[in-house]
């Protein structure tokens, strides 16, 4: 390993520092914001630390008294909690024997393509019929509708990324099984999976970030607390008639709260999976 | 999946059957603060079930933006909402997309004499009435008396040349930057203003024929004026941004002396927990133009309708009626006034702000309103646009228009 | 379990992939192209057959050129923003130094939050009579007065890059160092050896095993810039004066706004072709470079 001169050393540890400010400081601003007081939030120029901690916000937003504006937003976090878990867990479920049967079989690599190619069909575009259809089954404003919608955007992603981790394991380790008589559902469960653990964990945390994230078809299909998800009911609270910047920056650190603890708990197990799996041309 | 989908049907229907015969549920379409806020129709609902004890209410609540989205994309699916609450610019295309229910003959005479008669015209399309007003409002001129005051003038402007006079005094003297606050960012609200400019040069959006002519006259003058209060420096150059929270913020921080908002902000400014300006706060009906009109005012109420997709109609106009109702409306005039005429004398509404009322009177007998035009989403659009393009400097005012104009297709 | 014959089987366990996708996407994409190809008005009414009118309408309208501008304006600051920015970063965080675990696990932080909350923050930022910015820069010395960033046209686009870019280098940094970090160190060490300069060994050494997954990533955060919608109705509506209307909110506005369903279906219809393009484009250079590498 060559040695390096203290200069570049001196601009590796500045570049460090400047990336880790850039990184960190919208996001504490945001949570600065959620208990900065009204009078703080509107002096110019901005008091930058609150004289006195305020987090009644959180109060506010974090309550389940019927009618307020916290039980609906807790409604809306246990929405997307649910439409993610249900999305993402069906997302495997039907992602895993296809991507399983791609990685084996390269001829059949065409048909994950065009299966990706819906990804670029802009939302907008299915909007009404999408919309229709679940009219027509009865599944508008259901966390289970949207569920089923949110499938059909993660199940491609979750199948290309699995794929890539199936790649990396050797074909050997089923041969051998196979010869030992194993049938295919035991091989992938307890050989496989296993073994393609870190891409399991990097596709599911990708779903549940994209599935937590949508924004669009969350809007056009939900209408009350039974089923709207946290990104609507924050743009809710951002776009009506409140003027409390505070209370929007509350709403948005609760928000992005799940994913930011996941995204932190699981960042080794994204970048284990892109190395060993995945992101190869 | 079709045949689960079917089955589920069958069974939702089955029991939807068996409600059906215990009670009646409306869907009501809402507006998340509105006037009234969530909990406040929420209570005037829960009166009406208390009193129709077979009738159950399912209120949803949207921002405005989603209010007719969600009304239109319910009209396809063939179920949905039963009420909708509705802007005044969206009855011609409500009623030429057959979406609300003509009750022009429900209306009772006692109903039609008792209400203002330029409350009508939000719920008026082609002769016919699609609903019942329920929240009236106009922009009003607000004004800080403190900062009138330090300044020596002694009543507010009658004119919008004298505003601007007044504005520049206020200035001048260092009371504060920049004097008028406005909502011109590039949404409806910037409509409402011009709306009102426009009704004071005495222009017209339509002639006679359903042509654009707001491209000249008082149309032109009216965005001609806009522009030369930023120019001057009379008006806050942030106001292309801003809609109407942030004008009451603004104007409630005391950074502005002058600002057109609606009814809402009077109690908000000056009484509310948040503001720096209380008791402070007059209001007045907007000026006029000298020669041409005395004041100005816009038509931006809102109207209560039934679907025409609705399976219980008769239901739901009577739930329409007593939100109408005078006794409801008196219950929450602080909030927004109510739509009878005779509550205007009745001192438990004009308590504690008559202010208010007195200007309101005025305005609101001279509300003016934006072209009725099935086509008025798209001609908004494009207006809003060349608005902006004037205010910005990328476009002339009078180019600007003519553009809208010609884009238009009307 | 029915013995399904051997070359069948790969099928069959794709079989509930292909039915979760395609059930949903089919038909409403059928609708989609058969809505393009009508008039209709109001959004759930079918109109009348009217063949490829709406399509040459669209192309050739000015509101189409302008948001296709914007959009592509969007799209090439945007991501190339990121792949440099993205870049650096991933040789950043491949070099050794104390803290760099730490750093890494940050790099998540951005692009976990969830894009409505990221386009709410820096509206808040930018607000232009309380927004951080306005007052940092204001402290700072580098301005003298408060301005409007999402005010004017000019800034309005640069500023949601900047917030579009900020969410997503990321996602690019952490592909680029996982690439980084399958360059076998022997290659590397070798190189050194025989007197490589820095830059030498980044073109002969690292380019080849960053290029593809580098590719892989432009071509996401291409297809995902050219589609945004979320950030841009969030932030600014596409306003001011239009400046920032991309195609996507072009045709939510003419589809549910201007209640032209069938000229909006076309719009998002021209919208995927391009992406599409693009996209194969992309791949038929990745292909090409990886045939020749």
């Amino acid at each position: 390993m060559e040695r390096r001169s203290p200069a570049f050393t001196v601009v590796i540890y500045a570049s460090a520092l400047l990336l880790a400010a850039v990184l960190l400081i919208p996001i504490l601003w945001l949570f600065l914001m959620s208990v900065s007081s009204a009078a703080d939030l509107a002096a110019k120029p901005l008091r930058w630390w609150p004289a006195d901690l305020d987090f009644s916000r959180y109060r506010t937003l974090l309550t389940w008294e019927p009618n307020t504006m916290g039980q609906a937003f807790l409604a809306a976090i246990r929405n997307s909690l649910s439409v993610a878990f249900m999305a993402v867990g069906a997302a495997l479920l039907v992602a895993i024997p296809g991507a399983w049967a791609v990685s084996r079989n390269p001829q059949m690599e065409w048909s994950l393509y065009a299966l990706i190619l819906t990804y670029m069909l802009p939302p907008v575009a299915l909007a009404v019929p999408l919309y229709l259809g679940l009219s027509w089954l009865g599944l508008l404003n259901s966390t289970f509708g949207l569920a089923m919608i949110y499938l059909s955007i993660l199940a491609p992603f979750t199948a290309w990324l699995l794929k890539s981790g199936f790649d990396a394991i050797p074909r050997d380790i089923e041969a051998s099984a196979r010869i030992d008589g194993a049938r295919l559902d035991q091989i992938l469960r307890i050989l496989i999976l296993p073994l393609a653990a870190p891409a399991l964990s990097t596709a599911a945390l990708f779903a549940l970030l994209l599935s937590w994230d949508e924004f669009f078809y969350a809007l056009l299909f939900t209408s009350d607390q039974k089923a709207k998800t946290v990104t609507v009911a924050i743009a809710d609270i951002a776009g009506g008639r409140v003027s409390d910047y505070g209370l929007i920056a509350a709403a948005g650190v609760l928000a992005a709260l799940p994913p930011l603890l996941i995204g932190l708990l699981m960042q080794r197990a994204i970048v284990a999976g892109l190395t060993s799996g995945g992101v190869k041309g | 999946m079709k045949l689960l989908s079917t089955s589920a049907l069958a069974g939702m229907l089955a029991l939807g059957a068996a409600m059906a015969q215990a009670e009646t549920v409306l869907n009501g379409l809402f507006m998340s603060q509105s006037a009234y806020s969530e909990a406040d129709v929420r209570a005037m609902a829960d009166a009406f079930t208390a009193a129709h004890p077979d009738i159950k209410l399912n209120l949803e609540f949207v921002p405005y933006e989603g209010l007719r989205d969600k009304t239109l994309l319910a009209q396809g699916s063939g179920s949905g909402y039963d009420v909708v609450l509705f802007d005044v610019i969206w009855p011609a295309e409500y009623a030429t997309n057959g979406i609300l229910l003509d009750v022009s003959d429900r209306i009772t005479p006692e109903m039609k004499a008792g209400v203002l008669p330029g409350a009508w015209t939000t719920v008026e399309y082609q002769g016919k009435q699609y609903g019942m007003p329920w929240i009236l409002d106009t922009k009003y001129l607000f004004y800080n008396k403190d900062m009138l005051a330090k300044a020596g003038i002694a009543a507010p402007p009658k004119t919008w040349a004298e505003l601007n006079d007044q504005a520049k005094i206020i200035k001048d003297k260092g009371i504060v930057e920049f004097p008028i606050v406005w909502s011109w960012a590039q949404a409806e609200a910037v409509i409402c203003d011009y709306t009102t400019l426009l009704s004071a040069y005495g222009g017209s959006f339509l002639d006679a024929n359903g042509k654009p002519a707001f491209a000249s006259g008082g149309g032109l003058q009216a965005l001609e004026y806009m522009k030369a209060t930023v120019d001057a420096g009379l008006t806050n150059p942030n106001s292309k941004e801003y809609l109407e929270e942030d004008v009451r913020r603004v104007f409630s921080n005391g950074e502005a002396a002058f600002a057109l908002n609606w009814t809402y902000m009077f109690n908000l400014a000056n009484a509310g927990d948040d503001s720096k300006v209380k008791g402070m706060i007059g209001v007045a009906p907007a000026p006029g133009v000298d020669g041409i009109s005395k004041i100005s005012a816009m038509n931006g109420s809102m109207g209560l309708g039934v679907t025409k997709t609705s399976k219980h109609p008769d239901e739901a106009w009577e739930f329409v009626a007593y939100m109408t109702s005078q006794p409801t409306q008196n219950a929450y005039a602080k909030l927004s006034l109510p739509i009878w005429a005779s509550s205007y004398d009745d001192p438990a509404v004009t308590k504690g702000q008559e202010d208010m009322i007195a200007a309101a009177r005025v305005s609101l007998a001279a509300m003016f309103p934006r072209p009725t035009t099935p086509k008025y989403n798209e001609l908004s659009s494009l207006l809003q646009v060349a608005i902006q393009e004037a205010l910005l400097g990328t476009n002339t005012p009078a180019d600007a228009l003519a553009n809208a104009a010609a884009a238009s297709g009307l | 379990m029915p013995t399904i014959p051997t070359t069948l089987r790969p099928w069959a366990l794709m079989l509930p992939l292909l039915v979760v996708i395609l059930g949903v996407v089919t038909w409403p994409l059928f609708r989609t192209v058969s809505l393009s190809l009508s008039d209709a008005g109001l959004v759930a009414t079918s109109g009348n057959f009217v063949g490829p009118d709406n399509f040459v309408k669209n192309l050739g309208s000015r509101a189409f050129q302008a948001a296709f501008l914007n959009t592509a304006w969007f799209t090439l600051l945007s991501v190339g923003a990121e792949l440099v920015l993205g870049v650096l970063v991933a040789l950043l965080l491949n070099q050794e130094f104390r803290g760099r675990t730490l750093l890494r696990a940050l790099m998540i932080l951005p692009w976990a939050l969830p894009t409505v909350v990221n386009a709410i923050l820096w509206r808040l930022i930018y607000n232009p009579e309380y927004g951080a910015l306005n007052s940092a820069l204001l402290q700072l010395g580098v301005i003298d007065s408060y301005r409007s960033w999402l005010g004017q046209p000019q800034s309005a686009m640069l500023a949601m890059v900047v917030a579009d870019v900020w969410k997503n280098f990321p996602i690019v940094a952490l592909i680029g160092l996982a690439a980084l970090q399958s360059v076998p160190r022997e290659t590397h060490a070798a190189a050194i050896v025989d007197g490589a300069g820095a830059i030498a060994r980044f073109r002969y050494v690292i380019w080849p095993y960053l290029a593809g997954p580098l590719m892989i990533a432009l071509v996401l955060r291409t297809i995902e810039a050219f589609k945004v919608f979320d950030i841009i109705w969030v932030m600014t509506r596409g306003g001011p004066a239009n400046s920032t209307r991309t195609l996507s909110i072009l045709v939510y506005q003419e589809a549910f706004s201007f209640q032209r369903a069938g000229s909006g279906a076309s719009l998002a219809l021209i919208v995927t072709l391009f992406v599409m393009l693009l996209a194969s484009g992309y791949v038929a250079i990745m292909r090409r470079s990886a045939l020749r590498g």
